[in-house]
This record gives C-alpha cells, structure tokens and sequence, in this order.
C-alpha cells in the first residue's frame, strides 16, 4: 500500500512520520510540497504534525488553504484513506475535511508528555487491530488541542462512533470537549487526532502501542497474506 | 481604495482561556470591576475598488473562507472609508 506525506512550511514531525511509514510499511512514502498541484498514486495521505505557517492566524489555517489540499481533499471524497496528526488534525478541521475546530489548550500551556488514549472505536479503517475500550499510552505534544463542537456537531460525531480516541478519565490534557483525542469523518476514511502514534512504534523510543494503526491504516497483515 | 476593519471574536458559549487570563491579570492590576474580557482579532483591509459594497460582500466572502473559523468564531465587516 503506497502512502505519502505533505510537507508544509513549518512541518516538524514529517520525519518521524516517514520513518514510521518506511519502517511499518517496508516502502518509503513519497513527499508531497505544499505546492503541488497533483498527489502521486497513492492508498493513504498523511498530513503530519508542526507548525505549519508558524500558526498564524489560527493554527493550520493557512496551511488548509495551500494548493495541494484541494487534492487532498478531492482524494478524501474518492475514498482515499487521509490522516492527520496534530497539526495536520487541526488541518483536516480547518480544510473541513474533519468537524469541529482545535483551540488554545485550556490550561494556556503547551503540552508534551504521555497520556492515557481509549480506544473508543475499533471498527474503522485506522483502528481495527486495535480491541474497543482498550486503553494505550501516547505522547502528545501540542498547544492547541483543545477540541471543540458545537452541541449539534458533538450529537452527530457521538452517536456516528466517530470518536474513535479519547483521553482516558482524568487524563484529559488540554480541555478536550468530550475528552476527544481523535475523530474520523462520517464516512470512516479520514482521521485526525492530536496524539502522535509515530511517536510509539519502537520498544527502544517509548513502546510499540502506536504500530496498529499504521498497520490497519496500511493494511500491512492483508498484504503479507497475499 | 476601500478601508474596512474587520473583527473576529470567539462565539458566545465557547471558552476563552486567553481572555480569562487577561481577565486576571487585570485584577491582579486593581481593576476590579472587569466582569469579563473576551478576546479577538482584528483586521485593517484596504480594499482597491470604489465600491463599498462590493468589497462588503467580497469581505464577508474573505471572513468566511479564511479569516474567521465559524465553527468558533463570529465576524463583523465594518467599512470605514
């Protein structure tokens, strides 16, 4: 399954995103310049975490509004799978790929350290090989995390299953509404989230809990079988 | 050249933790009376038209695809000259 990666001014965790899909998925992504006008052959964008245009005016607006982002989300409504990592989460709101919006962390602060994430919903295209209510540990490291829907919104993603990661009880690090870590739209092939799986995918950095997804996401079992 | 001032500020009913930082900090300065602060942004646009309400419109149209979120926020266009 091939994957890319889009590379805005100000991305900071392309990198690790692309070792985390070189190693998991034996092939290394292609990059994809914020200019581009055109996505390579592709089964899964990745828009990765950063701080795309420095945050300015909000953070990932700028960034929503650059040329490859049409094609990617032309690419989202063909059924492509599209996932976004902390900036590229609050990206995916900004572009409306995803709903709602991410705003200042409710403590004013910056963010970095492990949580607690549950798996809220094991019956998507990123977290099937994960078990529902299973609870991993993450890091996250943002300072706009703080989701939020308005009470519409909030009804339709809860009773949908489109929450799929909350912060587990208690460990809620930005003010979440809901407690949400990461959602997937409506119809279950796009995903954002601020946690940072590509983070987690080494015994040696911190544990391999964040592997599933990637492999889901890339279908990596599926493909071995074949 | 049109001027217009546009502001954006944050929904009723969403939380403004800046503003209630600097709600704080005006207490801890003596002003005691402020009941609440709510931040926002604003824009100075010059606009290179004669028509005032084109640029309205064509305003309205920037506050909704770029210079305000409207999940969050509201916006007012306000031409000044």
């Amino acid at each position: 399954m091939k994957a890319c990666v889009i590379q805005f001014p100000g991305s900071n965790r392309d990198r690790d995103m692309i070792s985390a899909l070189h190693k998991i998925g034996g092939e290394k992504p292609d990059l994809v310049w914020h200019t581009d006008t055109q996505l390579p052959p592709t089964d899964l964008v990745v828009v990765p975490g950063g701080f795309s245009y420095g945050d300015y005016l909000r953070s990932g607006a700028i960034a929503a509004r650059s040329p490859i982002m049409n094609e990617v989300c032309k690419a989202a409504e063909n059924g492509v799978r599209v996932m976004g990592v902390c900036n590229g989460f609050q990206i995916l709101t900004e572009v409306g790929l995803l709903p709602g919006a991410l705003m200042r962390n409710a403590g004013l602060r910056f963010v970095c350290k492990s949580v607690m994430l549950k798996v809220e919903n094991a019956d998507t295209a990123f977290t099937r090989l994960y078990s529902a209510g299973e609870t991993i540990p993450c890091p996250v490291a943002h300072h706009d995390g703080n989701y939020f829907a308005d009470s519409e919104t909030l009804k339709q993603i809860e009773d949908n299953g489109q929450v799929v990661f909350r912060y587990a009880e208690g460990t809620n690090p930005n003010g979440s509404i809901n407690d949400i870590a990461g959602i997937v739209n409506k119809q279950g092939n796009v995903l954002g989230m601020m946690p940072h799986p590509e983070n987690l995918i080494e015994s040696d950095h911190g544990g391999e809990n964040g592997r599933l997804l990637f492999e889901s996401a890339m279908e990596i079992a599926e493909a071995r079988a074949a | 050249m049109i001027k217009a001032r546009v502001t954006v500020t944050l929904k009723n009913g969403v939380l403004d933790p800046q503003g209630k930082a600097i709600e704080g900090g005006l207490h801890s300065l003596g002003f005691e009376d402020v009941a609440s602060v709510r931040q926002g942004k604003v824009f100075d646009m010059a606009v290179d038209t004669s028509d005032a309400g084109q640029a309205e419109k064509d305003l309205a149209a920037m506050c909704e695809k770029l210079l305000a979120n409207t999940v969050i926020e509201n916006y007012n266009v306000e031409i000044i000259g």
